[in-house]
């Protein structure tokens, strides 16, 4: 008796806190199986493009949380993002290596979040406001230095994975994709096990809750959270590298088109974790998916402003109804002084 | 000997008023400079050369009379985003969505400009820069709502309403209110009747007068007024500001409604005094300028109007630059970030002048904690 009443509790204390996640991804997989039986070739389609739309919203993310865990709030993302874009193009256009440029692409990333750090942490300056100077700078620079004209040498293409490719609906979704994809799942996981399973984890977090405390136990705040923003600027960076060298193989201005913000909605909405980080990408990218979709069809009669919106206005709806809802780091966007 | 005596003290006290002076705007001063320098290597670095781009630069803004009057036309938009961002910054509000106020605000008052008929000037002219500001008060409401009730950070919701705006701003300019006349096939609406335009005196653009006067009406509400001791205290410390029993949750959605107020009588300017109609893309980025000119005006309302001065001299240059020195304009964005890298990290234009740090109130942004 006593037991299963213990047991009921755990059970709505479970449900408490997962039942709306369960709740959208029951949801979407009834819509996604009786899509598949409606009509399975376009359900792979937004499936597939489901997949690659998250990418980059992920892996901003999974660079905007690595920060924020350490205590370093990045609004810049989209400048990182931008940024990177261009010199991983540029790379390309130049040496017609597409591992040169994705390197490139990622070195960008990493010296952004180096300057973002230096700004944050050295200087103690608004973290918001450094942010802001990362993306004005990485507009203007692209801008600037975007001549029309320039042509990639190719761009990184789909990799079937044997027979795991050929399973009906997850093969094609899943197991024949483009290699930063595929490295954004594996990230996922890294990021994952660093996090909550290393040492080096265990210190970011300490410095994105109790800096103070973190320091009188021997943790170095300082390093943590450079090392921390760098590295994430560095996955930022290949996001960048996604958009120019796997997604579209060409650079246009401002072509991140607001990616770097939507990823920070999607780390809120995952609560802080690389996991339900990736659940809340793979939804904002059904959303854009499913938009493309009905822009390439034209199946209603809804004009495109209203469907090109709904990416924004799921940010906002999602970001006010969860950011009160999750554990923010303590320390999010507060400078350290050491006393 | 009296006399003497206080000509003594006249004279220090001119001298520390002008120490004073140094201590405030030597920063914005020198961070202007630094930036116009880097600036200058990044053009030497891309192969034009630095002089011929800026001098190109200062006879597009200041060589003549027509000139100077482009640059003042320029300015102007500024001023109001400018304000924009520098009143929410008071009470401790990122609004970077002064972009999509505006919008709303340039739209608002194109189309009270060209669907109300009959009216004369005096009218008209107040009711479609009213209308404008109006609804760029109404669209700041929504991220001033959102903060307080859900906690939902401005910064991110006022990114994502410039998006939602740009959309809806070009759907009505392509669909229910688009210019129908013969031979038109851009997204425009139809143009504003005259009695709405803002005119000139000489090149003196009346807007350009009417944004100072605004400033110096912000300034009055801000350190004048019950209400304005209340927003600067909510920036200052939003805990002691509850503690003394003022409304917090209100302040913030008045600073916002007010910002997106002037951020939108910002748009109708723009399109009662320079457009002329409303048409998508011709004010891009006028928005997104506030949040340096802000910062390089201090966040102090007369600062902004020095400040947006410079930027829009820049802008007015930049087309004389590109044409004659060949340099593109997007250099000017890059000395715009360098100059709000330079004045938000003042420790480090300080070290490099060592120029002693005035004691003044520092207002910090809310992290996504405070938020609620």
């Amino acid at each position: 008796m006593q037991s299963s009443i213990i047991g009921s509790s755990a059970f709505l204390r479970f449900l408490k806190r997962w039942g709306v996640n369960l709740g959208i991804g029951l949801v979407v997989l009834v819509t996604i199986i009786w899509g598949y039986i409606v009509n399975d070739k376009v359900t792979v389609a937004v499936l597939a493009s489901t997949v690659r739309q998250a990418t980059p919203l992920v892996l901003g993310a999974l660079c905007g949380l690595m920060g924020e865990r350490a205590g370093v709030i990045n609004i810049g993302i989209e400048g990182q993002m931008l940024l990177s874009a261009f010199i991983g193009f540029l790379f390309n256009v130049w040496t017609g290596n597409l591992l040169i440029a994705v390197f490139a692409a990622a070195m960008t990333g990493a010296l952004l979040g180096l300057f973002l750090a230096f700004m944050s942490v050295s200087l103690r300056m608004d973290q918001i406001i450094g942010g802001t100077v990362i993306n004005i700078l990485a507009l203007g620079l692209t801008g600037y230095f975007y001549q029309a004209g320039l042509v990639t040498q190719g761009k990184l293409q789909p990799i079937a994975l044997g027979s795991l490719a050929e399973i009906p609906l997850i093969g094609p979704v899943l197991f024949n994709n483009p290699p930063i994809t595929y490295t954004a799942i594996v990230l996922v996981l890294v990021v994952h096990y660093v996090l909550f399973h290393t040492r080096w984890g265990l210190r970011t977090r300490a410095v994105g809750e109790h800096p103070r405390a973190a320091d009188t136990l021997g943790v170095n705040v300082y390093l943590m959270r450079y090392a921390n923003v760098i590295i994430g600027g560095a996955i930022a960076g290949l996001a960048g590298a996604f958009l120019t060298l796997e997604a579209v193989g060409s650079f246009e201005r401002a072509m991140t088109n607001g990616r770097g913000f939507v990823a920070l909605a999607v780390m809120i909405f995952g609560r802080y974790t690389p996991l339900g980080a990736w659940g809340a990408a793979l939804l904002f990218g059904l959303a854009s998916a499913i938009q493309t979709q009905l822009q390439f069809f034209g199946t209603f009669n809804i004009p495109h402003q209203f469907i090109g919106m709904l990416p924004y206005l799921l940010t906002i709806i999602v970001l006010a109804g969860f950011v009160g809802r999750t554990h923010i780091p303590a320390a999010d966007g507060e400078p350290y002084e050491k006393e | 000997m009296e006399d003497k005596k206080s000509s003594h003290l006249i004279v220090r006290r001119i001298l520390a008023w002008l120490a004073g002076l140094w201590q405030s705007l030597g920063v914005p001063l020198l961070a202007v400079l630094l930036a116009l320098l880097i600036g200058a290597i990044i053009l030497q670095i891309s192969g034009a050369s630095p002089v011929d781009a800026y001098s190109a630069l200062f006879k597009g803004a200041f060589g003549s009379s027509k000139n100077l009057g482009r640059t003042l036309e320029k300015a102007t938009p500024l001023i109001f985003s400018g304000l924009a961002v520098a009143f929410a910054f008071k009470a401790g509000l990122f609004n970077i969505g002064a972009q999509g106020q505006l919008l709303f605000g340039a739209l608002a008052s194109a189309f009270i400009g060209f669907a109300v008929k009959g009216l004369p000037p005096y009218i008209h002219i107040p009711l479609a820069l009213f209308g404008g500001a109006a609804a760029g008060a109404l669209y700041a409401a929504i991220p001033g709502a959102l903060k307080t009730y859900t906690g939902a950070h401005e910064v991110i919701t006022t990114i994502m309403l410039n998006y939602i705006a740009i959309n809806i701003t070009d759907y009505f300019a392509d669909g229910p209110l688009k210019d129908t006349s013969p031979g038109n096939i851009v997204a425009r609406t139809p143009a504003i009747l005259d009695s709405a335009k803002i005119p000139s005196i000489q090149s003196i653009p009346i807007g350009f007068v009417l944004a100072i006067l605004i400033a110096v009406g912000v300034w009055w509400l801000l350190w004048r007024t019950t209400i304005g001791f209340e927003i600067r205290t909510v920036g200052l410390n939003p805990s002691a500001a509850r503690y003394a029993g003022m409304r917090v949750a209100f302040t913030v959605i008045l600073t916002m409604v007010l910002s997106g107020f002037l951020a939108g009588m910002g748009g109708a300017i723009e399109t009662q005094g320079v457009v002329g109609r409303y048409q998508p893309g011709f004010n891009t980025g006028l928005g997104f300028d506030g949040i340096t000119i802000a910062l390089l005006g201090k966040t102090h309302p007369l600062g902004v109007i020095p400040a947006a001065l410079l930027v829009g001299a820049m802008k007015a240059g930049a087309s004389q630059m590109q044409f004659s020195a060949g340099v593109a304009k997007e250099i000017t964005d890059v000395i715009q970030a360098l100059m709000l890298f330079f004045v938000a990290a003042d420790m480090i234009v300080r070290w490099i002048f060592r120029i002693r740090s005035a004691s003044e109130e520092k207002v910090i942004l809310s992290g996504w904690a405070q938020g609620k």
